[in-house]
């Protein structure tokens, strides 16, 4: 895949935006996905000023490209995850149990890291109310204990997580609540459980937690993401990416920013398989800060098949399954008396002012890659004194790392192809064991951007089947059908297109053996599935 | 020597129990958090040994009974099996000094180590089935056909019930799971006191401490990058029965049970194979392309295929990587008597129990 320009051709762009920590990537594909574009750019602190940067850059460079044409436009951004990772920015948090007497042997928060209960304020109240299995109410709703609750909240909260024990079943508790909450509140961002999740309710309930906790980081990405591009007359429809690597509108991005926190790495797998064309790889993601070792399967991200946690919280979403280390281009070599220590800490997108090589004070990984010889990036003069000694050992060492994380996440000892990507991959030293073969396909720093834009198009439909009449086979056949036609309304190519996700939730209350079914299907964008 | 559970071995005990609980006893995180939680308030969570109490000391057994999915959503309140043996106490005019668990399961394991520590009374190591089972019956404290009274059940809302000279078990059994039904589907229960003569002769001994070893293998060798599940394999003496991916959950709350079955699509050297396995409560039934591969009693647990942590059936769900493991029956479950009350017959199958082979 190469750079073309196809200049005045009137086409159906796609801008894809991958903001990363140390670097703001944005690509524009033409509807074949061929590049098109591509500039770099740090990060910023504030994120919304990286991403201007990037597209600006971008036009700069490109003056070719007709901006009039992007017809879609994809972010994938770290807003969300930084905020509670960093546990900076996030909204304080009221949560509103319904449920008791039941659930009080484990209250709200409990099991999270106590930083990230100190940053959302840790209020919470549980209440009588909630719902049995079969729809029957455990207890009345307390309206009087909600009241108060919402007293309690005020001034000490920015948003509220509302959970009703089996809300799955019958939301009509948690959507009183919300009343109750609103009346006495006001205009207060309210996250209702039965809306982000199933059965479960404690993992549930901390995903409906972290979605009000990072409202407002998701707001500004959005309103920065939209002025940045109607600084540039774009007008395209804006999309988030999914956890899963599918897309989602920004309306809903907005309401369940929790479902794009771990967006990132599924746009650099589904990057990395698009730009290598293996369907079985082990990809490498090494950015400034971290390195994502994930594996691809039959071409889609293999999936964790166990509770996934976000910044050390419990949750029930699908995501793929992953190693993260602290290792990246921007890792500082610290020396000492004990001997040699690579991180954890990075310069992150100081790199181009602290590394030696662009004339900093700071030892990173970049300044020994370039001393190596693995890497040319800045001024090598600045690294020619370094021990040699020190450089090799620095190397044994990532080589060792690295290693060590992709035995991990294999699953047979049989050595498998290793895909690198990202800007920092330049660190990863040649001859990997375990590796059958070691690909860095061209483009490789913009993978994440690359996988953004071709994200899946997706289709949803939520659907109350009677059994009376429909064996349950044929009910979960009709509605996999209507998924997939959903998707690919929605642009997917028929032949691609997978069930992605199926959810039951038995109604037990309604006659007839009535049962909720929700599937989700996935697929690439028409024109891209003949490219590789 | 009593042992004192730290938050370390509930950890163990709660991925260990979760195996040999075969997709049943209730949910492993939510039983080691229950069980943390009462460690960290500052009750004493304490295991004794078989020998380690006189023949004639009483020893409750204890449990939640219920459909696993509605445990996931519906947690208890957290005092009820203490409140059911201070009922149990009460009723019968005695002192007891023990708990004991009826079933090993990932909340079952924890509930009478709960309520024993909320007393100030230890646990006995030993249950009632080496495993989990959906019915009272099904216990092998129970195998000799005489009914336990009385018993008593409790709920979150305190709503508590005394069932006494009910002689049948399964009778009893049909009238506590129609209590549990109209209670919302999860109860905790509390059977008559056994003396620790009768457990000694009727009990699986050792649960606990295996659910230990079980746990401790899977950490060990996620620690040190070895393969998990030849880990339980080598502890347990079991094997692996199939390696795919769910492709369907058929699983309904019915009469307060989960029933249902699953259907696997083979993965890795089982490419093109099918496997579907029953499930009430617990998983009972395992065939690949029809053919089965193993029948309850035996153990059929599922494990997910990276890091060996067990897959209960609330929690099971389309997409999972799953690997399915056969796990020889403790010999009390096997014996002709035994198989009357836990065999396949007794949940409605026509199929005769072969054992596990054993040589594989």
């Amino acid at each position: 895949m190469g750079m073309t320009t196809l200049k005045g051709k009137a086409m159906n762009l796609r801008l894809g935006i991958d903001v990363g920590g140390t670097n703001t990537d944005a690509v524009v594909l033409d509807e074949k996905a061929n590049l098109l574009a591509r500039f770099k750019s740090p990060t910023t602190p504030d994120v919304t000023s990286g991403i201007r940067n990037a597209l600006a850059g971008l036009v700069e460079r490109h003056p070719e490209l007709n901006l009039g044409a992007i017809r879609y436009a994809m972010l994938g951004t770290t807003h969300c995850t930084n905020a509670i990772l960093e546990r900076r920015k996030l909204n304080r948090v009221g949560i509103l149990r319904i449920g008791a007497p039941a659930t009080l042997a484990i209250p709200p928060l409990v099991g999270w890291p106590p930083d990230l209960r100190d940053a959302i304020g840790g209020h919470y109240v549980i209440v009588e109310g909630g719902h049995e299995y079969d729809g029957r109410e455990i207890r009345p709703l307390d309206t009087k204990a909600i009241r108060e609750a919402a007293k309690t909240f005020r001034g000490k909260v920015d948003s509220v997580a509302v959970v009703g024990v089996f809300s799955p079943v019958d939301f009509s508790h948690e959507e009183r609540a919300a009343d109750i909450l609103r009346d006495v509140l006001g205009d207060i961002p309210i996250t209702l459980s039965h809306e982000i999740g199933s059965i479960g309710l404690l993992e549930r309930e901390n995903a409906s937690i972290l979605n009000a906790a990072v409202i407002d980081a998701a707001r500004t990405a959005a309103t920065g993401f939209a002025q940045a591009l109607s600084e540039h007359g774009i007008r395209a429809e804006m999309f988030f990416s999914q956890n899963d690597g599918t897309l989602m509108a920004l309306e809903y991005a907005i309401r369940y920013p929790i479902l794009t926190v771990a967006s990132g790495p599924a746009n650099s797998i589904r990057g990395a398989a698009f730009l290598s064309g293996l369907r079985d790889a082990i990809v490498v993601d090494v950015g400034g800060t971290s390195t994502d070792v994930g594996i691809l399967v039959n071409g889609f991200p293999r999936e964790s098949s166990i509770a996934v946690e976000i910044g050390g919280v419990r949750t029930n979403f699908r995501m793929p399954d992953l190693i993260s280390i602290a290792l990246g281009g921007g890792t500082r070599i610290h020396r000492s008396l004990d001997g040699l220590r690579i991180g954890p800490d990075s310069v992150g997108y100081r790199i181009t002012e602290e590394a030696y090589v662009f004339g900093g004070q700071t030892l990173t990984l970049s300044d020994i890659a370039v001393a190596a010889g693995l890497a040319s990036i800045g001024d090598p003069r600045r690294v020619e004194d370094l021990d040699r000694g020190l450089v090799r050992e620095v190397i044994d060492k990532v080589r060792r790392l690295v290693e060590d994380t992709i035995d991990r996440i294999k699953t047979s000892a049989e050595p498998m192809p290793v895909v690198l990507v990202g800007g920092g991959s330049v660190i990863v030293p040649p001859g990997l064991a375990g590796a059958a073969e070691i690909y860095r396909p061209e483009n490789y720093d913009v993978a994440n951007a690359i996988g953004a834009a071709i994200a899946q198009c997706s289709g949803e439909i939520e659907r109350i089947f009677s059994l009376d009449e429909l064996t349950r086979e044929q009910a979960l056949e009709m509605a996999r059908e209507m998924a997939r036609q959903e998707a690919i309304r929605a642009g997917a190519h028929p032949e691609t297109v997978e069930i992605v996700d199926v959810i039951e939730v038995p109604l037990a209350y309604l006659p007839g053996n009535a049962t909720r079914i929700r599937v989700r299907a996935a697929g690439d964008l028409a024109l891209i599935t003949s490219h590789s | 020597m009593p042992w004192e559970l730290t938050h370390e071995d509930i950890e163990r005990i709660a991925i260990g129990a979760g195996i040999l609980g075969t997709g049943g006893g209730g949910n492993p995180y939510r039983g080691k958090i229950r069980a943390q939680l009462n460690l960290e308030q500052g009750y004493r969570l304490t295991v004794v040994g078989l020998d380690e109490l006189p023949d004639e000391a009483l020893v409750v057994p204890l449990g939640g009974m219920g459909a696993p999915t509605i445990g996931m959503e519906k947690i208890g309140r957290g005092d009820e099996g203490r409140v059911a043996v201070e009922v149990l106490q009460d009723r019968l005019g005695v002192e007891v000094a023990a708990t004991v668990p009826i079933e090993i399961g990932g909340g079952n394991s924890f509930a009478p180590i709960i309520a024993a520590a909320q007393l100030g009374l230890p646990t006995v190591d030993a249950d009632g089935m080496g495993r989990a089972f959906p019915e009272t019956q099904m216990i092998s404290y129970y195998f000799d056909g005489i009914a336990p009274s009385p018993v008593v059940m409790v709920d979150s809302q305190h709503r508590t019930f005394v069932l006494e000279h009910v002689e049948e078990t399964r009778l009893l059994e049909r009238i506590a799971r129609s209590i549990c039904v109209q209670l919302g589907g999860s109860a905790m229960v509390a059977n008559a006191p056994l003396t620790m003569a009768r457990l000694r002769e009727t009990c699986v001994p050792g649960t606990l401490t295996l659910a230990h070893r079980v746990g401790d293998a899977v950490m060990t060798a996620q620690q040190r990058g070895n393969d998990p599940i030849d880990a339980v394999c080598k502890v347990t003496g079991g094997q692996v029965l199939f390696t795919g991916k769910v492709t369907d959950v058929n699983r309904r709350v019915e009469r307060g049970y989960n029933f249902g079955r699953l259907t696997l699509a083979g993965l890795d050297r089982r490419w093109g194979a099918t496997a579907t396995i029953e499930l009430q409560n617990e998983y009972l039934i395992c065939r690949v392309d029809g053919e089965i591969v193993a029948i309850v009693p035996d153990l059929i647990t599922l494990v997910d295929s990276e890091r060996g942590l067990p897959i209960t059936t609330e929690v099971v769900r389309y997409g999972m990587r799953v690997t399915v493991l056969g796990i020889p029956a403790p010999p009390q479950l096997t014996t002709e008597r035994a198989l009357r009350y836990v065999g396949p017959q007794a949940f409605g199958y026509n199929e005769r129990y072969v054992p596990l082979d054993k040589s594989s």
